[in-house]
């Protein structure tokens, strides 16, 4: 399997500042995308490989195969490469949105990442983090950022956007309702990621 | 246990709380509902040209000679055609698709068949439309999560199940593109960018969904006007409106924290306030 980019978007402050970014492409398949907590420090966290290979299983194949790990998709999944590529002072305020992180340094703890997927938007791919049972943090790594309409509605969506989101961590969620996935377009939803767990 | 059964077009993903993986009971009715699901498949998808509806779409058989499912979808398509005033139609681009219907019915039939064999207390969600009966746990009423249509990872709100509350849908473009037309116009939905109703039946949930999806933002009078029915919007722009009685879940401050505990409430085990399913 070889995947061509994961990265870690910035969810505090929004798609936005996404666009700033130049493409970071990373493609050693054992480089996992760092994992930035919510606090001041940027650690990376690459210790978890073990736990978080066990939800990086045949979706994120299927889903590659399927052109998730286009060329395309490469650049689509554009980010910062958080910690690890010196980014600003503002990226350390969280891929994993809420405390998570935090937890994520504990034994026990695990990662389950979803598999990726192509939207109308581009790629997406999410990754949960849990403390037992329960869904401690959320980091999208890879988000579409290419499109004008996208351009556009991140443009106009910042400042409600930042209000309204909620973190999946503080939510506390038995599942998820959104927009109908395709069979495809599941591996990559949060949904997804909570039926691997079996939350 | 748990179960994703890819059917439909898209993943159903079943969640049944308070049995063991191998429970006989649970793993056969999960295996008839299951079913269920691909029988409907095969009747409703306008893919397979030998479905009925296919057939009935080109005239090779009448409706009184269709299975009594196609029946019942098609005079619920007409309900909420007229309940929509006309925004639902079961003809979007001209060629019968009852598409829009037969999700949120057959999901809610699942769960029927689950709480027929005893498992009252689950949770079927076929693609982002949610059917909920009982609890996860004592004391707790299901929680769902309402994917942010412009934020992939992110909730834009979260709903509380409860009396009244237990089925969910969201229409949106987000997944498929824009692919609600507006039947008024001809033209792609584009007001809002996800619209998600909550009420007890996700037959209704979901149909009205779509139909308040077209509306755009017309939709929050409509469902305001509808007995048992709430909505969430997000629009197209990211602002945010909801209905007055949406079920909302409040948010939670603190997770992280252990939870505070009051002495007013410590004083025994029947002091009102943390008790009773309805609390999220």
């Amino acid at each position: 399997m070889r995947r061509a980019v994961l990265a870690v978007m910035v969810t505090a402050i929004g798609l936005v500042l996404l666009l700033s970014f130049k493409p970071h492409q990373i493609t050693a398949t054992t480089d996992r995308p760092a994992l930035v907590a919510q606090g001041d420090d940027p650690p990376t966290r690459n210790d978890q490989g073990d736990t978080r290979g066990t939800g990086d299983t045949r979706g994120t194949g299927d889903a590659d195969d399927s052109g998730g790990a286009s060329p395309g998709g490469s650049t689509g999944g554009s980010s910062s490469g958080s910690g690890r590529n010196g980014g600003s002072a503002t990226l350390s305020s969280g891929s994993w949105t809420g405390g998570g992180a935090t937890a994520g340094a504990r034994t026990g703890d695990r990662a389950v990442t979803g598999g990726v997927a192509d939207t109308v938007y581009g790629p997406v791919q999410v990754q949960i983090l849990l403390s037992g049972r329960k869904v401690t943090g959320i980091a999208v790594l890879r988000a579409p950022d290419r499109s004008r309409r996208d351009l556009a509605i991140n443009d106009e969506a910042l400042p409600l956007l930042n209000q309204e989101a909620l973190s999946a961590q503080s939510a506390q969620i038995d599942t998820v309702s959104g927009a109908t996935y395709t069979s495809e377009g599941y591996l990559a939803s949060l949904q997804s990621a909570l039926d691997k767990a079996h939350v | 246990m748990r179960l994703v059964e890819h059917v439909m077009g898209t993943a159903v993903s079943f969640d049944v709380r308070g049995r063991e993986p191998d429970d006989p009971v649970a793993v056969r009715a999960l295996a008839d509902a299951v079913s269920f699901l691909h029988e409907v498949d095969a009747m409703f998808s306008t893919y397979r040209p030998g479905s009925a509806v296919s057939l009935l779409d080109r005239g090779e058989i009448t409706p009184a000679e269709c299975p009594p499912e196609v029946t019942e979808i098609l005079e619920l398509c007409a309900e909420a055609s007229r309940l929509s005033g006309g925004y639902f139609t079961a003809r979007p681009g001209g060629r019968l698709d009852p598409s829009a219907v037969v999700k949120g019915w057959a999901v809610e039939r699942a769960s029927r068949i689950l709480r027929s064999a005893g498992l009252h207390d689950h949770c079927v969600n076929g693609g982002g439309d949610i059917q909920t009966s009982g609890s996860p746990a004592p004391g707790r009423p299901w929680r769902v999560g309402v994917a942010h249509p412009l934020r992939p990872g992110a909730l834009a709100v979260v709903v509380c199940a409860g009396p009244g509350v237990s089925a969910v849908a969201t229409s949106g473009t987000a997944e498929r593109g824009p692919h609600i037309l507006d039947p008024h116009t001809g033209r792609p939905a584009t007001g809002l960018a996800s619209i998600t109703l909550a009420g007890e039946s996700l037959t209704v949930a979901d149909a009205c969904a779509t139909a308040a999806f077209a509306m755009g933002d017309a939709a929050r009078e409509w469902v305001e006007g509808l007995p048992g029915l709430d909505a969430f919007a997000v629009t197209a722009t990211g602002a945010t409106w909801r209905t007055p009685g949406f079920p909302a879940a409040p948010p939670v401050l603190s997770p992280a924290s252990p939870p505070v505990s009051s002495p007013a409430l410590s004083t025994g085990p029947s002091g009102v306030g943390a008790r009773g399913p309805g609390r999220c």
